[in-house]
């Protein structure tokens, strides 16, 4: 271009690969992770217990397969707040058809295809008519459930078939339970979707710069779309194993869920207003809220209490590196 | 001089009143003046904390927190009121506002002074609140033969024909419509909410204009918890569940832009009644009242849907050809 | 430079001296000065990045300086907010209109110190009352009542005048205010600095156009890489004289000759038009060919170039790639059919800042690094630094975010990014708007390569020098519509306003 005769070389990258992932989001929520882990082994002799830690994961098996999904719509700059009253719609849908005599396999079927239709349907609201995720799946929130309050009212669907309890109460090996693999499928399909495939760095570009990423040749739209139907199928694969692992349908299943979701996926070290974040964080993310939840429990904590500690480290995750910064910085000065 | 009524809230408020003659024709007594006065009474509360909420989303901001902050003061001030059962009213909901404005702070001051985004912290906030009900109160309920006659009384009293919890709510109204139009901070709220990087540029601080709003938010939240532990004379953790969205949704189907700087106090109102009115009519006409629900959602979207459409920003027409039609 | 003897000049209202600010990394400025003097207007000039813009924050307040002092009327003062500033009597109107849509005019103009009644509440009546005053004394055609988002830019220009005019103001300062006129309202606008001149309030005028600062000013201030150049009265110095202080060295704009040979047809445009932004456009482009779409800001060239690139849909109209008939829906179509758009605003719509340069640039070429959907890193650095390096990009690593990189470098990228994807049509829209004079002369070398490689180029520009020095042949457009189309010899600059405006023979004839 200009009179330069030898080619300015650039590097790839300058820090290398060991350095980036200890100075990582990731990293410090690993600490903790295990900090919380140590302190619980030592506070309560029934948490080392394999049986026990067992039980322990379902505080956060069917919230982390949403929150995989959740985290690649969130880093794409939109949110789901519906997804807790998909899984009350599914689960309703599947106890509607329980009664009208469906097996195991088209309960199954019926919930994920509930959960795809309300993502599509979350979707079309978002992208096709272009209005906020946020408003919109607070309306949809209350549509899906107050959908479920119609058909059921104060009711509740019961006596699924006993083939059905294996996705919610059954058990792949010793303590290793069927929703376990299933989280840890799911989390390794959203690990690579996300940081092996192109669609993941659509997901990215476009949560940094929605219109770049268009002017770039992306289907931002059509990525969206995508995004929104994989939170609505994981909070129809959610309410299958919820569902199952109850026993029963309630209108007001999973009630609240929406916000642990989207707390898991913050604390995970994903920015709230897109463009960063990833899965292994979601999945550390996961087991903090577990085991938090779990080592409370053992000390006889209710669960309320719990949520104070899981509020804190919210904006205490967030907070404490700004402050950080902030006092490093008055200190340079 | 006159500034005609803005068409959104001219159809909204068309919206209700077909609803009202709709269930009237079902049921004249709905219309009767009691009736329409219960109504509103039964929103109040509902009206108090969108005006609150409003004020939030119009800095570009969300308060989640605004049920649980409810929650939390409605509870300090029944087990206050069971501890001392003398103290004054008056006494009683100035601590209700200063609570609820303290709560209010704490989430300005994280947004405004750690910039985290406001949608984590009230998230926070609003699981802290609630568990912090449940350390001060042990889980238990605070009950009405435990709350004094004053206490109870006070929200239900009525005074030229209306409860004081609907004078509250118009009083509150009224302040706003004032502060929205006439004052610094009101017209500052839009400026911040409009065109937050020309806020700057003329004076005035966004973060500190944010953190006031919460402040308000805060304090509207704290009142209602008085009022409302008060009025169902009962207090417990779960009290007032969830409310915050329906909060939300009343300033969503008033027309409040959720990207902040778009919006009207009667706008906010009339979004609150519209909900309340629904929730009134379904047992009148014979609808199970578990359809409310699916009907907010519904309004919801609608109402979103709606304003997106009417506030799309227009192109700029280049061509004669074009502008000589428009 | 020559010490400027300046007879009868009143004392400076506003004295910058020393002043320092420093980023991170960065020292945007270092001990600068600027005078401003009652009645005057004192043209603030230097390329981008030359520390303008700092200035323009620091006198209004947004940032604090970290050495220097500034005097209003001879006593230092401090200001520590926008406030102390503005209660200075310091006021400024920026490049982009800042002001609030949801707002009426009247209270755009008084907010922040709106009348007042007795009880302390804003005094509607009064503040109406005022308003319309000032806006009657600058000739503005609206009501006070009028909402802000309601008028056009030039409109929105006159209410932040206003409001300068409301605050009493002592010292005003404008920020490239023309950037988004018309002739006419520019012209407008001049004389209401006239007015304000006469008002003996200080302007401070930042503009990047010298018949401009030539036209309005009384005084030149030039500063270079954050440093103090010159300064002295407009008419004591040349054209040429005020460029080579402002980029260091004798510039004389030289364009790179190169050999003007076209091939077949590659692009055809037939009957483009929209509802509202542009009709009828008619063009071909040939292999080779550096095509250029000259004409006012506003005449419809970038909203026809975004419908090219599939942004918007045109209501009717063909488009022809290599003669085959293509249906652009959107940008990801029109990449596919080889060709690709460099837009005017970079930061919002060229680059992805958050993302490092290498998957800027790979973005739209991830269907070629990639196997099956799967990413290939090694791939996606090797097509990235192929194109980096080509480019002469100045950057630390290729893994930085491209939001660290200075605008010229921005640019490269997005360049890169789409030669990445080898297309055959690669659409510039003022690819050198606000980039160093240095960095011109290389974008505008690496143009003339690229055609002489092939590509077909249309280059959207509102810089004459730039189309007649670039351009085989030149498209003028205006209102929507081709004005148009010159080649050869008629490419000259009195032709190309002249179509441009729409000026015929006799009068002038372009209302806006």
């Amino acid at each position: 271009m200009t009179d330069t005769t030898t080619t300015r070389h650039i590097p790839d990258r300058l820090n290398s690969r060991a350095v980036r992932i200890f100075k990582s989001w990731e990293a410090l929520l690993l600490a903790v992770a295990i900090a919380i882990f140590v302190v619980n082994s030592f506070a309560s002799p029934y948490f080392l217990n394999a049986w026990n830690l067992s039980d322990a994961t379902f505080n956060f098996t069917e919230k982390a397969m949403i929150a995989f999904a959740m985290a690649l719509l969130i880093i794409s700059g939109e949110i789901d707040l519906s997804v807790a009253s998909i899984i009350a719609l599914a689960s309703t849908a599947m106890g509607l058809a329980m009664q009208h005599g469906a097996g195991t396999p088209e309960l199954v079927l019926i919930g994920l295809t509930v959960g795809l239709l309300c993502g599509a349907f979350n979707g079309v609201f978002v992208t096709f008519f272009g209005l906020p995720s946020i408003v919109v799946t607070i309306g949809t929130m209350s549509l899906f459930r107050g959908i479920s309050y119609i058909i059921l009212g104060d009711g509740s669907f019961s006596g699924y078939p006993s083939s059905f309890s294996w996705f919610g109460q059954g058990y792949i090996y010793w303590v290793f339970t069927v929703e376990m693999l299933l989280f840890v499928i799911i989390a390794v399909i959203y690990a690579v979707l996300l940081h092996k495939t192109n669609f993941g760095r659509a997901v990215y570009a476009i949560g940094n710069n929605p219109t770049g990423a268009l002017f770039s040749g992306i289907r931002v739209q059509r990525v969206k779309f995508i995004l929104f139907l994989l939170t609505g199928l994981m909070s129809g694969v959610a309410a299958v194993c919820l569902t199952s692992r109850l026993g029963s349908t309630r209108p007001s299943i999973a009630s609240g869920m929406e916000l642990e979701v989207v707390t898991m996926v913050v604390l995970g070290g994903v920015n709230i207003l897109g463009g960063s974040g990833t899965i292994p964080g979601v999945v550390i993310a996961a087991f903090v809220m577990g085991l938090v939840t779990f080592g409370l429990g053992l000390l006889n904590v209710p669960g309320i209490v719990m949520s104070i500690f899981i509020g804190l480290l919210l904006i205490g995750v967030i907070a404490l590196p700004r402050l950080w910064a902030m006092a490093a910085a008055r200190r340079n000065a | 001089m006159m500034r005609f009524i803005p068409v959104r809230e001219a159809i909204l408020g068309s919206a209700i009143l077909i609803l009202i003659i709709l269930v009237a024709s079902r049921f004249a007594g709905f219309v009767a003046p009691s009736n329409l006065a219960n109504v509103f009474n039964d929103t109040a509360p509902l009206i108090i904390l969108a005006l609150g909420q409003m004020v939030v989303i119009l800095t570009r901001c969300i308060d989640l927190s605004v049920a649980a902050n409810l929650a939390l003061t409605g509870m300090a001030v029944a087990m206050i009121n069971v501890a001392m059962p003398g103290l004054p009213i008056p006494v009683i909901i100035a601590i209700a506002v200063l609570m609820g404005g303290i709560m209010g702070a704490i989430n300005g001051v994280l947004v405004w002074k750690l910039s985290i985004p406001p949608i984590v912290v009230t998230l926070g906030t609003m699981t802290i609140f609630r568990g912090i009900i449940f350390l001060i109160s042990d889980g238990k309920w605070v009950n009405s033969h435990e709350m004094s006659a004053a206490f109870t009384g006070f929200p239900r009293a009525v005074l030229l024909g209306l409860p004081v919890l609907s004078w509250i709510a118009i009083i509150t109204v009224i302040t706003f419509g004032i502060m929205m139009a006439r004052t610094q901070f009101g017209r500052s709220i839009f400026a911040v909410g409009g065109n937050p990087h020309a806020a700057v540029y003329t004076g005035i601080n966004v973060g500190k204009t944010q953190f006031w709003a919460f402040v308000v938010s805060g304090a509207l939240a704290g009142l209602t918890g008085y009022l409302w532990v008060a009025r169902y004379a009962v207090a417990y953790v779960d009290i007032a569940g969830g409310f915050e969205l329906e909060v939300v949704a009343a300033c969503v189907i008033g027309g409040i832009s959720i990207a902040g700087g778009i919006g009207s106090v009667g706008g906010a109102v009339l979004g609150a009644i519209f909900l309340g009115v629904v929730k009134n009519a379904l047992p009148v006409v014979n609808i199970s009242p578990f359809w409310q629900l699916a009907i907010s959602g519904s309004a919801i979207l609608i109402a979103v849907a709606f304003n997106a459409r009417s506030g799309r920003t227009k192109g700029r027409i280049i061509l004669k050809s074009a502008e000589a039609t428009q | 430079m020559t010490p400027h003897a300046a007879p009868a000049t009143p004392s400076a209202v506003v004295s910058m001296d020393l002043i320092t600010k420093t980023f991170p990394g960065v020292k945007a400025l270092d001990q600068v000065k600027l005078d401003l003097y009652p009645g005057q207007v004192t043209a603030l000039v230097g390329e981008n990045g030359a520390g303008k813009s700092t200035t323009v924050k620091i006198l209004t307040g947004i940032y604090q300086t970290d050495g220097g002092t500034i005097r209003i009327d001879g006593d230092p003062v401090t200001f520590g907010t926008p406030n102390d500033a503005a209660k200075a009597g310091i006021t400024a109107i920026h490049q982009e209109t800042v002001l609030f849509d949801e707002l009426s005019v009247a209270e755009n103009i008084y907010i922040g110190h709106a009348p007042r009644n007795r009880f302390g509440l804003i005094d509607t009546a009064q503040m109406h009352r005022n308003a319309s005053k000032l806006l009657a004394d600058i000739g503005a055609p609206f009501s006070s009542h009028t909402q802000l988002r309601d008028l056009g830019i030039a409109n929105k220009h006159l209410v932040a005048i206003a409001r300068a005019l409301s605050v009493d103001a002592r010292v005003v300062i404008m920020d490239e205010p023309t950037a988004a006129l018309s002739h006419k309202e520019i012209e407008e606008l001049y004389e209401l600095v006239e007015t304000l001149k006469a008002q003996g309030k200080a302007i401070l005028f930042i503009s990047h156009k010298f018949d401009e600062i030539f036209r309005i000013a009384d005084r030149y201030t030039v500063f270079r890489d954050g440093g103090f150049v010159g300064d002295g009265l407009i008419a004591e110095i040349t054209e040429g004289d005020l460029v080579s202080m402002m980029v260091g060295r004798s510039v004389d704009q030289i364009f790179p000759d190169r050999a003007r040979e076209v091939g077949e047809e590659v692009l055809k445009v037939v009957g483009y038009s929209h509802p509202t932004e542009f009709a009828d456009i008619n063009f071909d482009l040939k292999r080779g060919e550096i095509l250029g779409f000259y004409g006012l800001v506003g005449a419809g060239r970038s909203e026809f170039m975004q419908a090219l690139f599939g942004i918007t849909k045109p209501s009717k109209g063909v488009c022809r790639v290599n003669g085959n008939i293509k249906v652009m829906r959107s940008p990801a179509d029109a990449v596919e059919n080889g060709i690709v758009y460099v837009p005017e605003d970079r930061g919002k719509q060229g680059a992805v800042i958050g993302l490092p340069i290498f998957q800027n640039i790979t973005l739209p070429s991830l269907g070629r690094t990639s196997r099956s959907g799967f990413l290939r890193l090694a791939e996606e650095f090797k097509l990235a630094r192929e194109y980096a390096e080509r480019l002469d990009l100045r950057a630390a690593s290729l893994d930085q975010d491209i939001g660290n990189l200075s605008g010229g470098n921005q640019q490269k990228v997005v360049i890169a990014k789409w030669l990445a994807t080898q297309p055959q049509v690669i659409i510039l829209d003022e690819p050198t708007k606000g980039i160093d004079i240095g960095s011109k002369a290389a974008v505008h070398e690496f143009m003339a390569e690229l055609a002489a490689q092939g590509l077909s180029v249309i280059m959207v520009s509102s810089e004459i020098p730039e189309i007649i020095g670039m351009s085989d042949r030149v498209i003028v457009m205006r209102d929507g519509l081709i004005a148009a189309e010159l080649s050869g010899d008629d490419v000259t600059p009195e032709l190309l306003v002249r179509h441009a405006a729409g000026i015929t023979t006799q009068t002038e004839g372009a209302p806006q």
